[in-house]
């Protein structure tokens, strides 16, 4: 399989339909841009796959807006409601382990005792760079 | 048998009036029966037979582990259980078998409990209806039930009548439904913002958060790290108590379990309620709140106060932002949690080799559904560097004048506050799929996401039935920690209310139920 080939092949489930970025432009509050959506995508490595998922990302994004109303001056962000107290730390001793076979055995693709990946240091190719005949 | 109270249940198998094995059975063939609800995701029979067998020889020995040997449990397909495929009701996990026991899994299991099967859910939890997993949703027992359908006017027997079944609510549905039709005397939810006090709501069971910190989350698939509890649901407050004893305490595996001995929970008998302070605050009382339940909202606080509580409406100021606060915080949260899910390791993995990159989006993108990737793809949105300071850290200091709203309530002298649970009683599917799952989140979790904001610990209390034959519930908060202080309020309140047992005169005709609930005549609060 050629180079190209294997691009359209694992582009295609991932956004093909892109039209709906310019449509969702228009209509959006144009703070959810191309940009953004593809950005987010890369971020999340996860697909919005439909312009209702856009226009929910609005609706979101503008329910979260409404905490700008709120008075913060002066109040410390609060991480966890047990700020006060210290986490727990077990002393540094090995106290299990050795099930590797446990652990390989709900993977996919593992050979003798390596979870096996595809190649990294690949990313994924940006917009501009699908075939024209994907975008519809 | 099975609508008797865990203690109860527990006394007979001692004095060997049932055994271990007949009692699983029974369960198992309610399982059988009430199948269409799919409450269950995985039933594991032959595990919960075994586990009958060891149960019925240590009974037979006089070695019983306690309360709650040879009882039937359930537990949500959230938790991992060790050998029983745990999937979070989505196509990620499907076919993961975790290799070992959730703790709180764990510690039940050590008390000879029965381990019937793993509930349904919204896949990850995320949900408020329980509709939204990859198996299906779940369907309430109380829409069969001989009290809804009478007010419908519908035959109590037939069962073709299906199309307009209810919610039960969620995202812990099918530990509801499980318990509600007595399969099991207690389930495992989770809660995060409701989880289990929703579903609680709805078909008329106890649905206990407790505070965070005190019960560990090692082995509940997160959501939220800073908000996720592991949730009880029982039919009765001493049910919930006598799990919770078993359940609580520091967990070295989870070290956001505090470290403090905890004592032991087993709940005095309220009598006298003149000592308590009650709150009531008032930026609960919103307009979408339906007539009835604030109905019997006021006639809580009125039985409180007729009884020589003292009830006073108290303010917590920043509740209107609490469900933006909780949107922004959840979504950032399960974006970062659910980053471990690429197929590499366990879970699904998609045909895609060419590079890793690509590999992992399409896995995720066959993984997850609409709503889990709508949360990940928001919670990345505030967290991008142009955004992180006006949406996560605003949305964290928030957090902290929402917390502080509590604390400052609680120092006034208040020992337990009062709200509604749900907005209204369960409606049917058909109206609830109407609206997208982030709406219906944040339409139904306005009452109870604050209290996961903010630690606390809360119950869920079936109060009465509606007009339309259904169950309502309402809410007690109380102080971080005084988890036992709390259910005891509860008790009492219970007693009080004496909550009608659901009939399913189709299902449980040839099961004794027991009728004590509905013998005793006290003061209750039915419509």
């Amino acid at each position: 399989m050629c180079a190209r080939a294997v691009w359209l092949a694992f582009r295609a489930p991932l956004g093909g339909r892109r039209g709906f970025t310019c449509q969702a432009d228009s209509q959006g509050s144009g703070r959810i841009t191309a940009e953004v959506i593809e950005h987010l995508e890369r971020l999340a490595l996860v697909d919005f796959g439909s312009r209702e998922a856009v226009v929910r990302l609005e609706k979101a994004v503008a329910f979260a807006d409404r905490l700008r109303a709120v008075n913060t001056d002066g109040v410390e962000p609060m991480e966890s409601v047990l700020e006060d107290r210290c986490l727990y730390l077990r002393s540094d001793n090995v106290a299990e382990g050795n099930c590797a076979e446990e652990l390989l055995q709900n993977s996919h693709f593992v050979v003798e005792e390596y979870f096996v990946a595809p190649p990294g240091n690949i990313s994924l190719p940006r917009l501009g760079e699908q075939e024209p005949s994907q975008q519809t | 048998m099975l609508g008797r109270t865990l203690r109860e249940v527990s006394a007979a198998l001692k004095q060997g009036q049932i055994t271990p094995t007949e009692l699983c059975r029974k369960c198992l063939s309610l399982i059988q029966k009430t199948k269409f609800l799919n409450a269950y995701i995985t039933v594991s029979e032959e595990v919960a037979l075994k586990q009958a067998e060891e149960s019925e020889k240590r009974y037979k020995k006089g070695q019983s582990l306690g309360d709650l040997d040879g009882i039937p449990i359930a537990v949500k397909d959230n938790f991992s259980t060790s050998g029983i495929e745990t999937t979070c009701a989505s196509n990620m996990l499907k076919g993961y078998v975790p290799p070992y026991n959730a703790t709180v899994v764990q510690k039940l299991l050590d008390q000879g409990a029965l381990l019937m099967g793993k509930t349904n859910l919204d896949e990850f939890a995320m949900g408020s209806g329980s509709t939204d997993g990859v198996f299906g949703p779940v369907k309430n027992p109380w829409s069969y039930s001989k009290q809804y359908r009478e007010k419908k006017q519908q035959n109590p027997r037939g069962e073709s009548e299906d199309s307009n079944w209810l919610i039960t609510g969620g995202s812990s549905g099918g530990s509801a439904a499980a318990v509600s039709t007595f399969t099991c005397f207690a389930a495992l939810g989770s809660d995060t913002g409701g989880s289990t006090r929703n579903p609680a709501a709805h078909c008329g069971l106890v649905g206990f958060k407790p505070s965070y910190g005190l019960v560990s989350r090692h082995g509940l698939i997160p959501l939220v790290n800073s908000m996720d509890v592991p949730g009880i649901l029982t039919r009765y407050v001493d049910d919930t108590a006598i799990v919770l004893d078993i359940l609580a305490g520091h967990d070295p595996k989870d070290s956001t379990t505090v470290q403090e001995p905890v004592k032991s929970f087993i709940l005095p008998t309220l009598t006298d309620v003149s000592k308590l302070c009650i709150g009531i605050p008032k930026e609960y009382l919103v307009p979408e709140l339906s007539s009835e339940v604030r109905s019997l909202w006021s006639k809580a606080a009125d039985l409180f106060e007729s009884e020589g509580a003292k009830v006073i409406e108290v303010s917590l100021p920043h509740t209107c932002y609490s469900i933006i606060c909780y949107h922004v915080l959840c979504t950032s949260e399960v974006a970062s949690n659910m980053a471990r899910f690429d197929g590499l390791e366990y879970g699904h993995r998609c045909d895609i080799n060419v590079s890793t990159e690509a590999m992992y989006a399409a896995t995720r993108r066959e993984g997850f559904n609409d709503v889990v990737r709508g949360r990940i793809l928001s919670g990345n949105f505030f967290l991008l560097k142009e955004n992180y300071e006006n949406y996560f850290i605003k949305a964290q200091k928030v957090r902290r004048l929402i917390a502080n709203d509590f604390v400052n309530v609680f120092n006034s002298g208040v020992d337990v506050l009062l709200t509604p649970t749900t907005l209204c009683e369960a409606v049917p599917y058909l109206e609830f799929i109407k609206e997208d799952n982030r709406t219906r989140s944040a339409q139904d979790d306005i009452f109870t996401q604050a209290v996961n904001m903010a630690g606390l610990p809360a119950v869920s209390i079936p109060v009465s039935l509606s007009s339309k034959g259904l169950p309502v519930g309402l809410q007690f908060i109380g102080r971080a920690f005084c988890d036992q202080q709390l259910l005891t309020v509860a008790k009492w309140f219970e007693k009080q209310v004496q909550f009608p047992v659901i009939q399913l005169p189709q299902l449980l005709d040839d099961c004794s139920l027991s009728l004590e609930n509905e013998k005793l005549a006290s003061v209750s609060l039915k419509q």
